[in-house]
C-alpha cells in the first residue's frame, strides 16, 4: 500500500515531542498566515519558517517531495493559467503575439510558493503525529462542542478504530490477494469491467473479515465495560511540554512578524 | 526436476525508514519428491522464503528457478499453476456462493470443458476427503474443518507439482491435524513436492523428510529430522524446540546410561524400545 501523504514518521524530535493539540492549532494557524501573505517579503519570511519548522522535525527531504507529488499536476496548472491569462500592466515580452506580464509572472511563482507551503506545513502534521495522537488531539480541541450535545468522544472514537483499522486491512488485503494469486487470479487486466470483476474475489473475505473484527472488536469493548465518553479518564493525558512552548513562541513571533509587515508594507 | 534458489535476497520497502531484508544470502535445492519443512521462530523469515518459491514475492537480489525455468514477471501464470501454495487459514480466502465454484474458481481461467473441470474438481475433492453432498452449499454454512479442506482443494484442482503450505494444520483440533498430515503424505507419495513451514516440531519430524532451519532471514541448518533434532542446545539458542518424543528419549538416554540415536517420531521410539526389550538392556 502506498500512502505518502498522512503517514506518521516515527522520531524524537521538537514535534514528535510536541503536544498533538499543539500541532492542530500551529497548522491551522500556519494555512491563515500564509494565505495572508501579499508580497515578497512576506512569502520569505513564510518559507524560512517552514523550512526552519521542517528542520526541526527532522523529517527527511524526500518524505516532502513525496507529499508534494500528487499535487504536481495542479500546481502546474494553476501556475500555467496565472501566468498567460492574469492581467497586469507591465509587459514582460510577446509569446505567440500574446502579452505577458510582470505581474502574472509574479503571480504565479507566488501560487506556487502559497501551495506548497500549505501542503508542507499540514504534512508536517500528519508525519510527526500518529493518527491516535491527532485524533486524541481533535476530540480535547472539539470538547466545547459537547454543549451543543455533539457527540465527540463518540466520533473521535469512531475516527480512531478506522485509523486503527486501516493497516490491520491493508495487510488483510495483501494476504487475501496472494492467496487468490496463488490459485490463479489476475489483477493486471486492461479491460476496466474484467479487472473490477478480478477484484470481487478480495473484497468478499475482505468484507467478511471487516464484520468479523466488528464483531470481535464489539465483544472486546463490552467486555471491557466500555459505555462511551461519560466519566471516562485518559491513559495517556495531554499535557503541555516545553517542546509546546517553543513552538508556540516560534510561532506567535512569526504570526507577529507577519502582521507587522502585512500593515507596513504595502 | 527442482526448486533451484540461487543468493536469494528480499528487502521489505527498500529505501524508507522502514527498510528491512527479510531474507538473505540463501542458497537451496529442493528435489522433486521431497517432502521439507521449513521452521524457524516468528519473523525468521520462512514466510518470505516460501512466497519466493511461485513469485508471490520476487526477489531483491539472486534467482529462484522452478524446473529449471527462471521465476519472472513474464510467467508467473504458468509458475503458479505448477506450484500451489496454500496460506495459513486459507478457508480466510473463499468467496464464492457454493463450495463447488470455489474449488473451480482456478480452473475457470484454463479455458477447460466443463465435463473437465467437473472431473477435476471431483478428483481433488475426493483427495481430500470432501462429500460431494457438500458441493451445493455455501460456504459458509461449512465447519472450520470443512472449510479448510475446501480452501486447500480449491488449489489442488490445478494439480500442482509442487505445493506450498504455511502452517495447514494450525487452529485445527487433533483429527483435523491427523487428517491434514495423512493428506500431505498421501499427496507426497503420489509424487507431490511439497515444502510446509510449521511450529510444531512433532508434526514436522512426523511427515518431514528434509527440515531447513531459517534463522535471522538465512539457512542456519539443512538436512534430515535426525540430524536437526539432535542440536537441541543450537535450536534452544534460537527459541525453537525439538519434539516431544525427542526430549523423553533423549532424558531417558541420560538417566539409564544407555546411548541413543535421536528419536524424531514414537514411531522409532517404539521401534528402540522394543530392541532395547529384545536385547535385554530393558526390563518392564
Amino acid at each position: 500500500m502506498k500512502i505518502s501523504l498522512g503517514r506518521f514518521v516515527p522520531g524524537n524530535s521538537l514535534f514528535h515531542k510536541a503536544d498533538p493539540r499543539t500541532k492542530i492549532i500551529w497548522t491551522v494557524a500556519m494555512m491563515v498566515l500564509v494565505l495572508m501573505c501579499r508580497n515578497y517579503v512576506e512569502y520569505a519570511v513564510a518559507a524560512v519558517f517552514v523550512i526552519a519548522s521542517f528542520v526541526a522535525s527532522k523529517v527527511s527531504f524526500k518524505f516532502i517531495l513525496q507529499s508534494l507529488k500528487p499535487i504536481l499536476v495542479l500546481l502546474i496548472f494553476t501556475s500555467l493559467f496565472n501566468f498567460l491569462f492574469y492581467r497586469g500592466e507591465n509587459v514582460a515580452f510577446m509569446m505567440w503575439s500574446k502579452p505577458i506580464y510582470w505581474e502574472s509572472i509574479a503571480m504565479s511563482i507566488k501560487t506556487v510558493v502559497r501551495v506548497v507551503l500549505l501542503i508542507i506545513s499540514a504534512s508536517l502534521l500528519t508525519y510527526t503525529s500518529s493518527a491516535v495522537s491527532i485524533t486524541d488531539g481533535l476530540e480535547s480541541l472539539m470538547r466545547p462542542l459537547g454543549v451543543i450535545k455533539v457527540p465527540v468522544h463518540e466520533i473521535a472514537m469512531m475516527m480512531s478504530i478506522a485509523l486503527r483499522f486501516i493497516p490491520t486491512f491493508a495487510d488483510e488485503t495483501d494476504k487475501i490477494i496472494k492467496a487468490q494469486a496463488a490459485r490463479g487470479a489476475e489483477f493486471d487486466s486492461r479491460n476496466v469491467i474484467k479487472k473490477v470483476k478480478s477484484y470481487i474475489p478480495v473484497l468478499i473475505p475482505l468484507f467478511i473479515a471487516a464484520f468479523k473484527s466488528a464483531e470481535d472488536m464489539s465483544t472486546a469493548m463490552e467486555s471491557r465495560c466500555y459505555r462511551g465518553g461519560k466519566g471516562r479518564t485518559r491513559f495517556k493525558v495531554l499535557r503541555f511540554s516545553s517542546a509546546d512552548i517553543v513552538i508556540t513562541v516560534a510561532t506567535v513571533l512569526f504570526a507577529a512578524s507577519i502582521i507587522v509587515l502585512h500593515i507596513f508594507i504595502k | 526436476m527442482s526448486i533451484l534458489i540461487k543468493d536469494l535476497k528480499y528487502t521489505y520497502m527498500p529505501k524508507t525508514p522502514f527498510e528491512k531484508t527479510a531474507i538473505h544470502d540463501i542458497s537451496l535445492e529442493i528435489q522433486k519428491g521431497e517432502f521439507v519443512a521449513v521452521i524457524g521462530h516468528t519473523g525468521s523469515g520462512k514466510s518470505t522464503l516460501l512466497q519466493h518459491l511461485n513469485g508471490l514475492l520476487l526477489p531483491t537480489e539472486g534467482e529462484v528457478f522452478i524446473d529449471g525455468e527462471k521465476i519472472t514477471k513474464k510467467n508467473l501464470s504458468e509458475i503458479r499453476r505448477k506450484v500451489g501454495f496454500v496460506f495459513q487459514y486459507p478457508e480466510h480466502q473463499l468467496f464464492e456462493d457454493t463450495v463447488y465454484k470455489d474449488i473451480a474458481f482456478a480452473l475457470k481461467r484454463f479455458k477447460l470443458s466443463d465435463e473437465e473441470i467437473d472431473a477435476k474438481v471431483r478428483k481433488a475433492a475426493n483427495t481430500v476427503g470432501l462429500d460431494e453432498a457438500l458441493f451445493e452449499s455455501s460456504v459458509f454454512d461449512l465447519s472450520g474443518g470443512e472449510k479448510r479442506r475446501v480452501a486447500i482443494c480449491g488449489v489442488l484442482v490445478s494439480d500442482p507439482s509442487y505445493l506450498l503450505l504455511d502452517e495447514p494444520a494450525s487452529g485445527l483440533d487433533g483429527k483435523g491435524r491427523r487428517d491434514m498430515l495423512a493428506l500431505l503424505k498421501k499427496l507426497n507419495s503420489e509424487g507431490v513436492t511439497i515444502v510446509l513451514i510449521s511450529h510444531s516440531m512433532d508434526d514436522v519430524a512426523e511427515v518431514a523428510d528434509r527440515i531447513i532451519l531459517i534463522n535471522e532471514g538465512t539457512v542456519a541448518l539443512d538436512g534430515t529430522p535426525g540430524e536437526v533434532f539432535s542440536k537441541e542446545e543450537l535450536l534452544a539458542s534460537m527459541s525453537l524446540d525439538v519434539p516431544e518424543v525427542t526430549k523423553l528419549f533423549n532424558d531417558f538416554s541420560k538417566r539409564s546410561g544407555i546411548p541413543l540415536p535421536t528419536v524424531t517420531t514414537a514411531l522409532q521410539g517404539r521401534e528402540i524400545i522394543r530392541m532395547l526389550i529384545n536385547e535385554g538392556r530393558l526390563v518392564l
